[in-house]
């Protein structure tokens, strides 16, 4: 690389580090996103009490500077299992999605790309799986496994590869016929480089806008798998399963239920929004 | 002349207003159209042929807008018209037609239902409408219109659509025509017959149309007066005839030698070199000076204006008789652009 | 469609017999008599081959014998219907709300694009689609119910006009995620389209600008906005395990999850089956629809 594309690069690296910058959208989300991740790296620094000690002489406290969230049914503090909740709750949209990322991507480049007996049967078990309601066919894998953390996952990953692979699928049916493509297959490069070096930068922005918002689709559905008791199990704090103690209570401590969702809603907010500045930059980067 | 003014533009000024800038599309621009000729706005892509065109009937895309001028149609001003005034103006007076047969008439619509928007006359009954429509069909050339009238348009091929987008057009006998490049996009074969058709419904409705193309051979079959564009700007406006036999501007000049021409067999075409500027950041002088090979200290300093050089040819240069010493090289036989005054 | 159907079938039948445990072991608790439990199993068909188990299974399905659950000690079918009642209508009238709500406000964010009420209306449909249905609906539930005691806090009711009112929290929480991806999808299509062509042309025959608006831009619009619609449904419809749950309303998502955790198999996989059923037919009602909102697309 001669000086003068180097220079080029370099500068194309400031503008597209500016044109973040400049993108309010994804800028809100980084925060919030950095302050969550915070809040799951060191929840001890935020949190002093214990997040599943009982304390019999402070049941259905309601929020005071004892208790800044007040505490549940067995006088637990909410603020404490919030705060210590977010280690997993954060794991279940980040871990929730990359395997199926991963595999979803690979598929749909090879099936795209080749076509034939392994897109057939792809497709078919496609079509089979899209034939069930998401939430009943996690349901029903849970139901097979058992509840847990563990089997939430594995659910969560046996359901989330199909859109991967349906989006990457249908961008590489395009770009296996594109000229740079052909090219590339005329200058006879191994199928392994084209589909590397040429198919997979172009075919994967339509995959990583997704994953944003993926990410928060992992994260909720872990959540309500265990307020639905599928899930997370008690007394491990996850806001998903304080939630689904607080609906008990609902009419007299609603403090329980409202604080572990407003915590998930700001932390889906916040990867939202990074995707939807993820989007927008694609999008005027492509122009 | 004796012919009546139809319609007038005076000083149009289209801009479209982004946030960190203004794009001069249309900056000045005047002209008149008499009735029953075909006028010719000629230019490359982005001389703001088009958008003069759709001003016309302000169906400019945002965030463009008329910021200064007149449009006279029939003495009224269509600039100060408000969304109710331009509507009675819109297919029953003036009618466009664009450039993408495939993308101008709504894929989900059937042909009939997209013609009768084109009636406006409420009294018709749906019997009335059908007929006339089928008739309009006729006129345009479209084979079998009682079958294709119930047809989608992906049923039909670019030429046809064009054709039918002409019918849509002509539904309520406009007096005016705005033809937006019509057929940039077709084979050749089908252009001539498209600029055929559009020239004799022309004489047969007594309209007048405004031809925007950037193809000067259309300009020589088709025109009867025309005016050439460049960034925004009219540099050079005169009767057909005299364009091609005696060009007054190097502009006009330079887009001649970049066509073939029989009476220069074997010799190269000529290009012209370099780009049209930016026209949200226009030089200060003549915006042509940067590409023109006679271009002096002058055409950089100081923005030429129009004026009269010959009675009725008008020209935006300091030096056009540098021009003059060129002419003749391209001939037009004087009787064939005769015919199609 | 056929062929998905079949496997659809294979794909829960399996999924239930690779829970592990013995199904008449698991009913009768772990004090029963090993003779007991093999005269279940004997009545239960499960010692016949899977095939055969699957035969008899698709049998009595295709003759509307779809089991007896052993915990409520009665036929599926008699359990199924009037819950299957309460999920539709739930299922529709949170349909109801989402459109009503999502195409004036996504055709206004569409028409007015960058401006003010585009930004709200984005910002908006950005949170909704982050939050959590559940909480979403106890939040409704502590407002409207506790609170104003507007609405039930949760339950069914027995008059008509009742269940309607128990259904307008459910129906709203549910809503709330497809209200917003619709009007950002119609809000996007409508931005799309009307700078197209056709659009400009239309308007050059002098027509009226509504009905530029509706014939023009909408209808056309349309075309993806009713195919999410669709898909949305499908969606709701699993939904309703979480919705109902909240606000314990007996439809069949609360049923399947009971029976889940009262390890009531021969429910579940019914349960399973008809929503199934229930996406093929919506998905054939959306291809039918499809065809007649884009002449494009021929069945």
């Amino acid at each position: 690389m001669d000086n003068s594309t180097q220079k080029f690069r370099k500068r194309k690296k400031q503008d597209t580090f500016k044109m973040m910058i400049r993108n309010k959208s994804f800028v809100a989300g980084s925060i919030i996103v950095f302050i969550v991740l915070m809040l799951a790296l060191f929840p001890g620094l935020f949190a002093k009490k214990d997040p599943i000690e009982l304390d019999p002489t402070a049941i259905f406290a309601p929020p005071s500077s004892e208790h800044l969230f007040g505490t549940d049914n067995y006088g637990r503090d909410i603020y404490s299992r919030v705060i210590y909740a977010t280690k997993i709750d954060l794991q279940l949209g980040v871990f929730g999605v990359s395997i199926p990322f991963v595999i979803g991507t690979i598929l749909g480049l090879l099936t795209g790309y080749y076509g034939g007996l392994l897109d057939t049967i792809v497709m078919r078990i496609l079509d089979v799986m899209m034939a069930f309601p998401f939430t009943i066919l996690m349901i029903a894998i849970m139901a097979v496994l058992g509840s847990g953390i563990r089997n939430t996952y594995i659910a969560i990953w046996l359901t989330g590869w199909m859109t991967f692979c349906r989006l990457v699928r249908s961008e590489t049916m395009v770009a296996k016929n594109s000229e740079y493509v052909m090219a590339a297959k005329v200058a006879g490069f191994s199928d392994r480089r084209i589909l590397l070096r040429h198919v997979l930068p172009n075919v994967i922005s339509s995959a990583v806008v997704y994953l944003a918002s993926d990410i928060v689709m992992c994260m909720l559905t872990g959540a309500s798998m265990s307020f639905l008791g599928l899930g997370v199990q008690p007394p491990t704090p996850e806001w998903g399963s304080i939630l689904s103690t607080g609906r008990g209570f609902i009419s007299f401590a609603p403090w329980i239920t409202i604080f572990p969702g407003l915590f998930l809603s700001i932390t889906g907010i916040g990867f939202s929004l990074m995707g939807d500045g993820l989007t927008d930059f694609l999008r005027t980067k492509g122009r | 002349m004796e012919k009546e003014k139809l319609l007038e533009v005076k000083d149009l000024k289209t801009y479209f207003l982004l946030r960190d800038e203004t794009v001069k599309a249309v900056d000045g621009v005047s002209f008149d159209v008499y009735e029953g000729e075909t006028f010719g706005l000629v230019g490359e892509s982005g001389c703001g042929k088009s958008q003069t065109c759709r001003s016309i009937l302000k169906l400019l895309k945002r965030p463009g807008e008329i910021v200064g001028g007149e449009i006279l149609y029939k003495g009224q001003d269509i600039v100060k018209m408000d969304k109710n005034e331009i509507r009675n103006i819109r297919g029953k007076e003036i009618s466009i037609i664009f450039q993408e047969p495939m993308t101008s008439l709504n894929p989900v619509l059937k042909i009939k239902t997209q013609m009768f928007e084109a009636f406006h006359d409420s009294n018709m009954s749906k019997q009335e409408k059908l007929e006339k429509a089928i008739e309009l069909l006729k006129l345009v050339g479209i084979p079998s219109p009682e079958t294709r009238i119930e047809e989608y348009t992906h049923q039909f091929s670019g030429g046809m659509r064009q054709r039918a987008m002409i019918a849509c057009a002509l539904g309520a006998r406009p007096k005016l025509l705005l033809a937006d490049e019509p057929t940039t996009a077709l084979d050749v074969t089908i252009q001539d017959q498209i600029l055929k058709l559009i020239n004799s419904l022309k004489d047969e409705l007594k309209m007048s149309v405004i031809l925007v193309t950037h193809d000067l051979g259309v300009v020589a079959q088709m025109c009867d007066r025309v005016a050439v564009m460049y960034a925004g700007i009219i540099v050079e406006m005169t009767d057909t005839v005299t364009l091609f036999s005696k060009p007054r501007h190097p502009y006009t000049y330079a887009l001649m030698g970049s066509l073939p021409d029989q009476s220069k067999r074997g010799s190269r075409l000529e290009p012209i070199t370099g780009a049209p500027p930016n026209l949200a950041n226009l030089p200060a002088g003549c915006p042509f000076a940067p590409r023109c090979r006679y271009a002096e200290e002058i055409c950089t300093k100081e923005r030429p204006d129009i004026f009269e050089i010959d009675p009725g040819h008008f020209t935006r240069c300091h030096f056009p008789e540098k021009v003059r010493t060129f002419t003749g090289i391209i001939d037009v036989p004087k009787e064939e652009v005769g015919n199609n005054g | 469609m056929i062929p998905v159907l079949f496997f659809v079938t294979v794909l829960i039948f399996t999924m239930i017999r690779l829970i592990p445990g013995d199904p008449a072991r698991t009913l009768l608790g772990e004090m029963a008599l090993e003779e007991d439990v093999q005269r279940l199993r004997e009545l239960m068909g499960l010692n016949k081959p899977y095939t055969t188990q699957y035969f008899i299974w698709m049998k009595g399905i295709l003759t509307g014998d779809l089991g007896r659950s052993l915990v409520y000690k009665m036929p599926v079918k008699d359990m199924i219907l009037p819950r299957l009642r309460i999920t539709i209508s739930l299922t529709f009238l949170s349909m109801l709300f989402a459109v009503i709500l999502s195409f004036p406000l996504g055709y206004m964010a569409g028409k007015n694009k960058d401006k003010l009420g585009d930004q709200v209306i984005r910002v908006t449909a950005l949170a909704a689609i982050s939050m959590p249905t559940f909480w979403v609906g106890l939040l409704l539930m502590i407002l409207f119910g506790v609170k104003l005691h507007w609405f039930p806090v949760g339950g069914w009711a027995e008059t008509p006009a009742e269940q309607f009112k128990a259904l307008v929290l459910p129906a709203l929480t549910s809503c709330l995620m497809t209200t917003a991806l619709l009007m950002r999808n119609l809000r996007n299509s409508v931005v799309d389209i009307s700078i197209l062509d056709y659009v400009d042309f239309a308007r050059s025959k002098g027509i009226t600008e509504t009905r530029v608006s509706t014939m023009h831009i909408l209808r056309n619009a349309l075309i993806t906005t009713v195919t999410l619609l669709m898909m949305r449904m499908a969606w709701m419809l699993g939904g309703s395990v979480v919705i109902e749950t909240v606000f314990s309303l007996p439809g069949m998502g609360k049923l399947m999850i009971d029976s889940i955790f009262g390890r009531d198999y021969a429910v579940v996989q019914v349960l399973v089956l008809a929503f199934s059923m229930l996406v093929i037919v919506m998905n054939l009602i959306t291809d039918i629809l499809y065809s007649f909102l884009d002449p494009r697309v021929a069945l």
